[in-house]
């Protein structure tokens, strides 16, 4: 172990202090502005610090290693989601500019949330102790129920932010007592520690029941059958911008703290936890897709398609070994870069009081808006997984990954799955570009903004499907590191 | 001295309990209450191993599990605050806006 492990370097939470300090000057610097006044500035100061938070991830890469007494571990696998979780706040505050102006809420603590909420998911995804792990996901966790609530006048809303709070907070406290007995069975909660233990120890029922309520938990985050319920409904009534994030960042965020809580420390009891994830994994698709099928409202089907894309990484995980998990870790990004973009053109189109959701309103886009059609129509082909877009690289390694992990059944599974998906994808563009449009729905001129968000979305999505040979390998190398570790 | 498996029997007791209140219980508060119930018992579950293993990590984990329900309280008390004011109603039944 490198001799310095225990040394503060302030490097290794670099990002996270800049997109604290930024929260705090966004906080500090709300009351300054009239009541009446624009929020927008608030907003370009969330955005410069996230873009230096980018610069600061980029930084991290020559300074790996654990630090602040072993809890924090910066590697190519942190160092990898901090750039996505990063940019997906990066591409959510540029949409919601001109979201919160046409919803008329003027608050600047909507940003400040937005900030803070990034930084409990940065550090959920290079904590190594299970104590850091669980501050980081309540820090992330509070900030997006507070954010699902943010269309103060709607009853809707308000709901939504109370049952993902309920079920947040519920799914928490069976993660953390998870953590009480995992503590309990080694003595320790320092994840390599606890493998170490693991490792030589016979299994007991304890870790095994502790492995089971940490599941359990983590698998509520990520909402993957049977517990993905909440889902749907919360999307439907939170603010599309905030649906945004919440599908995408806390959701890679719960991938990598899953990632390392399976195979850093529960590495050794990988014949218990396989099956449980091979059941989940199977549900989620086929309940996924099965409910996105019959949704008429946008936010609900792409609910439910969460659902499904949480399956597939599910699949990932099963495959195991150095290729399951660093495919796990190229969807997350691909799927990261696709859905963030669908919702962005979705906030846009929602209108005042989000009354544009249905598909049906979608009619006629390719007609009213072509940039905002061509743009949706690239992230729903990527969802779908037609080649040159990045969701067709994503599916294809994540099913290699099983492949060569002889999972026969969960590839043809999945296989199938994508098939029945493209049907209510391709619903959307078919309406998008062959239904006539009802001429009440305003004429959507693109603002600056929601353009910029839009094209880093699909220049990414594009990228990932055209070149993805550098991020897989970055992918590989973080996945390797995860797994060398411990 | 009081065996740990007392403290653990009693601590997975509480926490079985605060599930079946949060599934059978219709009001939000006390839903609410049965959550905190859940972090209490882990809580004590926490203190016992401590106790048990002779180190202090535990205990500082009770701590901090505090702040953080601390933090819960102040946000979920904001937004039970909100349903009331668009639902007047505290019956989860009724908040039903969107199908669950």
């Amino acid at each position: 172990m490198n001799p310095t492990t225990n040394e503060i370097q302030s490097i290794a939470i670099l990002p996270e202090l800049i997109l604290s300090v930024a929260g705090i000057v966004v906080m500090l610097a709300d009351p300054f502005l009239g009541a009446k006044s624009n929020r927008r500035p608030l907003g370009y100061l969330a955005l410069a610090g996230t873009v230096a938070a980018l610069f600061a991830t980029a930084m991290q890469r020559s300074s790996p290693g654990a630090s602040y007494f072993r809890v924090i571990q910066v590697d190519d696998f942190s160092v990898f989601f901090h750039f996505v979780i990063i940019a997906i706040t990066a591409v959510v505050t540029l949409s919601s500019l001109d979201y919160l102006e046409q919803q008329r809420i003027r608050a600047g603590e909507y940003y400040a949330l937005l900030l803070f909420g990034t930084v409990g998911m940065c550090l959920m995804t290079s904590a190594r102790e299970l104590l850091m792990l669980f501050i980081a996901l309540e820090i992330s966790s509070i900030a997006t129920y507070v954010l699902a609530g943010f269309r103060l006048r709607s009853a809707a809303s308000a709901e939504s932010s109370l049952k993902y709070f309920l079920l947040g907070s519920f799914a928490t406290a069976f993660f953390l007592y998870g953590v009480a007995l995992i503590y309990g069975a080694t003595g320790t909660t320092n994840i390599p520690a606890i493998a170490a233990k693991l490792a030589e120890g016979s299994t007991t029922g304890l870790t095994v029941m502790a492995l089971a309520l940490m599941i359990v938990g983590m698998a509520f985050k990520i909402s993957a059958a049977p517990f993905h319920v909440w889902t749907p409904d919360v999307y439907e009534g939170a603010p599309i911008p905030v649906v945004a994030l919440m599908s995408t960042g806390p959701k890679a965020a719960a991938f990598a703290l899953m990632l390392r809580v399976l195979f850093g420390a529960f590495g050794s009891l990988n014949e218990w936890w396989m099956p449980l994830i091979w059941v989940a994994a199977v549900l989620s698709m086929t309940l996924g897709n099965i409910g996105a099928l019959m949704q008429n409202n946008v936010k609900r089907m792409l609910a439910y398609s969460s659902i499904a894309h949480a399956g597939y990484v599910l699949v990932a995980f099963a495959a195991q070994k150095e290729a399951g998990v660093s495919a796990a870790i190229f969807y997350t990004a691909t799927y990261a870069a696709m859905n963030v973009g669908a919702f962005a053109v979705a906030s846009y189109q929602a209108g005042e009081g989000e009354r544009y959701v249905s598909i049906d309103d979608f009619a006629g886009l390719g007609r009213r808006s072509p940039v905002l059609a061509t743009t949706l129509t690239i992230f729903m082909l990527s969802l779908i997984g037609i080649p040159l877009t990045g969701g067709f690289f994503a599916k294809f390694y994540v099913f290699k990954a099983a492949l060569a992990s002889d999972m026969i059944w969960l590839t043809v599974i999945g296989v199938a799955n994508s098939a029945i998906a493209a049907y209510y994808y391709l619903r959307l563009i078919v309406v998008m570009y062959m239904k006539e449009g009802d001429e009440s729905t305003p004429l959507l001129p693109v603002p600056v903004s929601v353009a910029t968000g839009l094209l880093v979305a699909a220049g990414l999505t594009l990228y990932l499907g055209i070149l993805p040979e550098s991020t897989l390998d970055f992918a590989i190398k973080g996945a390797r590191q995860l797994l060398l570790i411990h | 001295m009081v065996p740990v498996s007392y403290y653990l029997v009693l601590s997975a007791v509480l926490f079985t309990l605060g599930v079946a209140a949060f599934l059978f219980k219709r009001n939000i508060i006390t839903i609410f209450m049965s959550i905190e119930l859940m972090l209490n018992a882990v809580n004590l579950s926490f203190v016992a191993f401590a106790n048990m293993h002779k180190d202090v990590s535990g205990h500082v984990f009770v701590f901090f599990v505090m702040v953080v329900a601390a933090a819960e309280a102040a946000v979920g008390l904001a937004i039970i605050i909100a349903i009331y004011r668009t639902r007047e109603t505290l019956n989860v039944d009724r908040v039903n806006l969107l199908k669950l």
